[in-house]
């Protein structure tokens, strides 16, 4: 344990605006909760518990973000399934949930969800055993995405599948689960999904004082999140990550076992998009299949485009500004979104290929080696 | 492979036959006459003699009449007791008088009576139908005349069937009429037993649905030999049904086949030969689909020949199209694999959207010529529908071209050069840029083209490209990017093997089925099922 | 009964206490270099679309050597570095790494923690990274996930690689990006990637190309003070430079070896003479052109 914490200190400078990051993060989401349970409903700084929610969905989403970025900023993987890990935590969560319905569902069945007893069943299948237990229904929401990512990461990175044939390959994997999840006899809800939930651990889910402590543990766990792979990125490891990414072939001739390192990254990535799933069900209230549509994984990539990849700050950044502008513009006009992130997707990958992170890197050089010039003349 | 040629011959042979025969025998009939006033006078119960009486009375002349009475759609006149025709349907009924065709736009429901009809008449309309047609000049109305007897044979019925036998000069007809005499035969029971049998093994063969029924039934006959044998017949019947269906299913696997194949050969040439994943593919055979569907509107009135319009419409559009992105978008982020895929994403969102803002978000009906439009019918038991067998050839023929092209052309000798090596080619004076821009189009325009045929399977609606994408990429990364014959083959193979496995799973589990097995498939060879191999390959 | 005794002798062997089980023996990493030899490569083939790249091509290169390839183009000195080091599976023949470990068994990974080192034709660094962090991450260290996470650099790690430094003279870079050297400092930064992994078998590909005369005779001389130790196998073009460092030379031609022996011996071999004078004759007309 001393050794681990000893590891952990000893990060390095790479990472010198994580804490800065880190601390900015958290008092802006203990303001806002501040803000929402202390001051009355007509102060001028109350924050409403819809921006609360919205806060903390954005707060997911760039969780999500992260994850994407450790394996595409940082390895070089383009994953355009990651939605499918989200989704499947999200899934894990969403049991638990239904579960605690208990008998006030439509047709108050105190063991079955109320899709189950409208499709006739009469006993619980039995992956659905067990997620009654919330630490058991957590394990799984980590267990599944990482299951499953070692599973498909061992056969893809072992028999050497890289670049674009990869990322096809991940998105053909979520497009058969969204094609799976879509059926009833899978025996997660078909079409409608998991939804109607009450309560988390006993706690109104309707409620205050729940949303904000969801918000507030939302962040928590995204800024250990962020520190813990900020630390793992600045180790050995992460430079043989940016080795693989850079030279794969290379790093391979040095001795290195690329595809163990790949499945793990892959796996750890998979792992967060689960945490990330599962904190974003009781928030939103709602899971379906369509979280496993191929357009959901595609657009969280461009969350980190816009963000700048490679940089885990940046990921978070371009996750937050991205669902903030698509709230705005859907608002304002609905069908212009579309185009908007269309125009993002090409105007990215042409113009801004490190993201905003990268625009502010090369400002602050210019800066940096103008005032060199002046300083030299 | 030869069959599939087979069968675009038979096509092109049948084209001529495939047009509606419309006008039957048409005399003259005197709308006055007295048998047709009892028609509006008579009760129910009575009814069948005076549908006797008519047949007798005018037999050919009558079949509009029978037909439209059948139909339900038989009215008259309550003030003069003159018969018309009810048009349409809800709201929008006209009527017209029965034999003149006369529109009669004044007339109101409210002036007009239904001759009634019911079950029994029904039975006996249809059965004076089929007798009036089986004297057609038409051998085919005379078959489906025999064919709709089967199911009602009787002693009067079997002596006509036994004059016409004689006469009969068409031998699908006459074989028809035997099956019919055979089935009667089978089915009497004053007929001795070795009449029967004999009877029975004469229909061993047929795959009429009738006959299948006249056998069940013949299974529990009171003798035990008939019965047996009855159960034999069926049996051989039933295996041969079930090979048809086989046939059908490879039928439908691969016109599943043939689509994807169109789908995704102008993906296997942008991403096979330049290496540039066009996420935004789909949305060219989209643009295809809805440029058939502008085409038809515009030329209302012919729709018939509205496919030889659209084809070069669609090739041109989406082609264009597929230029404009290569100039403005790939060529700038060339190298960069991952970012190109996320442009041309990018680049498939704003064209489904440009569709929905334009023609609306719901699906549009795009009209089927009508000489693509019915089916092939083979044997009572298979018929292939027309517009599948037309694409399937379609598909074949556009994958012809594109090799030739590729193989014969000096735009192709480019093409290869460029995909082989770019900066030898550029060495060489070849105008690099021109040919990836060339290459793109071609690309894009195939997947216009593609967008004409489906558009005449499914409905044309802003996500009608998104539902092939990535099956298309499946293919091209099954066949072996970079190899036009493995598309091919690739494309087949899963289309046939979606088909088949969909009695089994049904048709999602079908699907992930199929993609579960390519995933596990490239992890043992990476390069698809036609690798490109040597140095050129790393 | 004789069945019953089998298994009876089977279980005991599987249970004796002064053996461990084979699958959790460790490996044994030792080369063994009995008969003074490091590397034997035998009856290698490889075909490329028909393209005979290596043809019956039979190699062995003692212990602590310094052996020179040479060969026009395609006559396969890449291709038997791409298969020694497991980059590219042969057809048929066997490569052995001292008598105990066979190569074509293995991945690159395993090829490159038995101790041989490649250097590329064209310079690969890891670009977006230091010159120290591209010597830390080739280290002689344990490779694996965890090890690598926890791993933290030794006093005489850095000590090891500041020596490195030292040699290739990049000092004053260790803390530039790589991608920033020059072609020839890069050239260097490979070299050294393979120092500091304490390689036993070195194999470098045209280490001297865009090197300046100055650089090439510093390179000459590194190779030189690093065979006895290691055993270094150079591929070049450059026939200066292969005189100035080589002692034994084989010549390739068309997938297998034509001639071995000193520079001297080679310049005077017939094969030789008539391969070169064959191919080379409407450029330079006469061997010295090539050879000098």
């Amino acid at each position: 344990m001393i050794k681990l914490l000893n590891w952990f200190s000893a990060g390095r400078t790479s990472g010198k605006y994580t804490l800065p990051f880190v601390v900015i993060l958290l008092s802006i989401t203990v303001l806002a909760s501040a803000a929402n349970l202390l001051l009355p409903q007509d102060s001028a700084l109350y924050v409403s518990t819809y921006s609360i929610t919205l806060l903390g969905k954005y707060l997911c989403y760039a969780m999500l973000a992260l994850a994407v970025d450790i394996i595409w900023g940082y390895c070089g993987i383009l994953s355009l399934g990651h939605g499918a890990f989200f989704a499947l935590g999200g899934y894990a969560m969403g049991m638990y949930l239904m579960r605690q319905i208990g008998d006030r569902g439509v047709y108050g069945n105190p063991l079955l969800p109320d899709f189950m007893v409208f499709l006739d069943w009469k006993e619980l299948p039995w992956f659905w055993l067990g997620m009654d237990q919330f630490w058991f229904a957590m394990v799984m929401a980590v267990l599944v995405p990482g299951l499953l990512a070692f599973v498909f990461g061992w056969l893809a990175f072992r028999s050497r599948v890289t670049g674009v044939y990869l990322s096809i390959m991940t998105q053909a994997l979520t497009y058969a689960l969204l094609l799976a999840f879509f059926r009833n006899e899978m025996g997660f809800g078909g079409n409608n999904g998991l939804t109607d939930f009450k309560e988390i651990l006993g706690f109104d889910l309707q409620a205050d004082t729940t949303r904000v402590s969801l918000f507030l543990i939302t962040a928590i766990l995204l800024a250990v999140i962020l520190m813990l792979s900020q630390r793992i990125l600045s180790s050995r490891l992460g430079k043989v990550t940016l080795a693989v990414r850079d030279s794969e072939a290379r790093t391979r001739f040095i001795g290195y076992r690329t595809e163990c390192y790949k499945v793990w990254l892959f796996v750890y990535s998979a792992v967060i998009a689960g945490v990330a799933g599962a904190l974003y069900v009781p928030q939103v209230g709602i899971i379906n299949p369509g979280e496993f549509s191929p357009i959901n994984s595609i657009e969280i990539v461009i969350w980190v485009a816009v963000g700048g990849r490679g940089t885990l700050i940046g990921a978070i950044i371009g996750a937050l500004l991205v669902n903030y502008a698509k709230t705005r513009f859907t608002a304002i006009m609905p069908d212009g979104w579309l185009f908007a992130l269309g125009a993002l997707f090409v105007l990215v990958t042409l113009y801004l290929p490190k993201g905003l992170m990268g625009l502010y890197g090369q400002l602050t050089s210019k800066r940096l080696t103008k005032g060199e010039q002046e300083a030299a003349s | 492979m030869n069959a599939i040629l087979t069968l675009c011959l038979l096509i092109g042979a049948l084209l001529p036959f495939s047009v509606a025969h419309a006008a039957t025998g048409e005399a003259t009939v005197q709308s006055g006459s007295p048998m047709l006033l009892e028609l509006t006078k008579t009760k129910l119960s009575k009814m069948p003699a005076v549908v006797e009486k008519l047949e007798a009375e005018g037999g050919d002349a009558y079949l509009p009449l029978f037909r439209t009475w059948l139909a339900g759609n038989l009215y008259y006149v309550k003030s003069n007791r003159s018969l018309v025709e009810k048009m349409g349907s809800g709201k929008q009924v006209t009527f017209q008088a029965m034999f003149s065709g006369d529109p009669m736009p004044d007339l109101k429901k409210k002036q007009v009576k239904k001759v009634k009809v019911n079950n029994k008449l029904r039975g006996k309309l249809r059965s004076v139908i089929a007798r009036i047609q089986l004297t057609s000049e038409d051998s085919s109305v005379r078959e489906a005349a025999v064919r709709e007897l089967l199911a009602k044979l009787d002693k009067n019925v079997i002596g006509i069937l036994e004059g016409l036998h004689v006469k009969e000069q068409n031998l699908d007809v006459k074989a028809m009429i035997a099956t019919a005499l055979s089935l009667y035969a089978a089915s009497d029971k004053s007929n001795s037993q070795s009449v029967r049998l004999s009877a029975i093994e004469d229909l061993s063969d047929s795959l009429e649905n009738d006959v299948r029924n006249g056998l069940t039934k013949l299974t529990n006959d009171s003798n035990k030999a008939v019965a047996a044998a009855a159960d034999e017949a069926l049996v051989s019947i039933n295996q041969r049904v079930e090979r048809y269906a086989l046939v059908d299913q490879l039928f439908f696997g691969l016109s599943l086949g043939s689509v994807l194949l169109l789908a995704s050969i102008g993906l296997a040439i942008t991403f096979g030969v330049m290496g540039v994943i066009n996420m935004a593919h789909g949305e060219m055979i989209m643009l295809g689909a809805y440029t058939t569907y502008v085409v038809q509107l515009m030329m209302p009135n012919h729709i018939d020949y509205s496919i030889w319009v659209a084809i070069p419409a669609a090739f041109l559009v989406s082609g264009l199209m597929g230029v404009l992105i290569e100039r403005l978008v790939i060529c700038r982020l060339h190298g960069r694999p991952l970012e190109t895929l996320l442009a041309t994403f990018g680049i498939s969102l704003i064209l489904q959207q440009l569709v929905r803002t334009i023609f609306s978000p719901l699906n549009r009906q795009v009209s089927t010529p009508t000489w693509m439009s019915g089916s092939l019918e083979i044997n009572p038991v298979l018929s292939l529908t027309l517009n599948r067998l037309y694409i399937l050839a379609f598909a074949l023929l556009v994958f012809m071209a594109l090799v030739l092209l590729l193989k014969k052309s000096s735009l192709g000798l480019n093409v290869r050069a460029v995909s082989q090596n770019r900066n030898m080619a550029k060495a060489m004076g070849v105008k690099t840029e021109w040919v990836d821009a060339m290459t793109f189009g071609l690309g894009s325009g195939i997947a216009g083209i593609a967008g004409v045929a489906l558009s005449q399977l499914t409905n044309v609606g802003p996500n009608l490209g998104q539902s092939y994408i990535i099956d298309s990429f499946m293919v091209v990364v099954f066949g072996g990017v970079g190899n036009l014959m493995g598309t091919l083959v690739a494309a087949f193979t899963l289309g046939i093997a979606n088909k088949f496995l969909e009695p089994t799973t049904g048709a999602v589990l079908a699907a992930i089925l199929v993609l579960v097995f390519i995933i596990l498939f490239i992890q043992k060879r990476p390069k698809g099922l036609f690798p490109q191999k040597g140095r050129a390959a790393e | 009964m004789s069945t019953l005794d089998q298994s009876l002798q089977g279980l005991r062997d599987t249970f004796r206490r002064d053996q461990v089980w084979p699958f959790l023996a460790p490996e044994q990493a030792q080369v063994d270099v009995g008969n003074q030899m490091i590397l034997y490569v035998e009856g290698l083939n490889l075909s490329f679309d028909g393209f005979k790249a290596l043809n019956n091509l039979n190699l062995y290169v003692g212990d602590g050597e310094l052996r020179c390839l040479i060969g026009a183009n395609g006559a396969g000195k890449t291709t038997l570095m791409d298969v020694i080091t497991g980059k590219t599976q042969c057809d048929s023949g066997t490569v052995y790494f001292g008598q105990n470990h066979n190569l074509l068994t293995k991945d690159e990974a395993d090829i490159a923690q038995l101790g041989i080192g490649r250097k590329f034709q064209k310079p690969t660094v890891f670009e977006e990274q230091t010159v120290f962090d591209n010597l830390e991450l080739s280290l002689k260290t344990d490779k694996r996930v965890l090890p690598t996470l926890f791993s933290r650099l030794s006093p005489s790690e850095i000590d090891r690689i500041d020596e490195v430094l030292a040699i290739i003279g990049l000092r004053k870079q260790r803390f530039m990006k790589a991608g920033a050297l020059s072609h020839g400092q890069k050239q260097w930064l490979e070299i050294g990637m393979l120092l500091v992994s304490d390689p036993r078998l070195l194999l470098i590909d045209e280490p001297v190309a865009g090197m300046t005369a100055q650089e090439t005779e510093r390179t000459a001389e590194l190779l030189t003070s690093l065979a006895g130790e290691r055993t270094v196998i150079v591929v070049e073009h450059d026939m200066e430079f292969v005189r100035s460092i080589a002692r034994t030379v084989t010549v390739l031609h068309q997938g297998s070896v034509l001639a071995e022996g000193t520079m001297d011996q080679i310049q005077n071999n017939k094969d030789v003479i008539e391969v070169y004078l064959g191919e080379e004759q409407d450029d330079e007309g006469n061997l010295a052109g090539v050879m000098a």
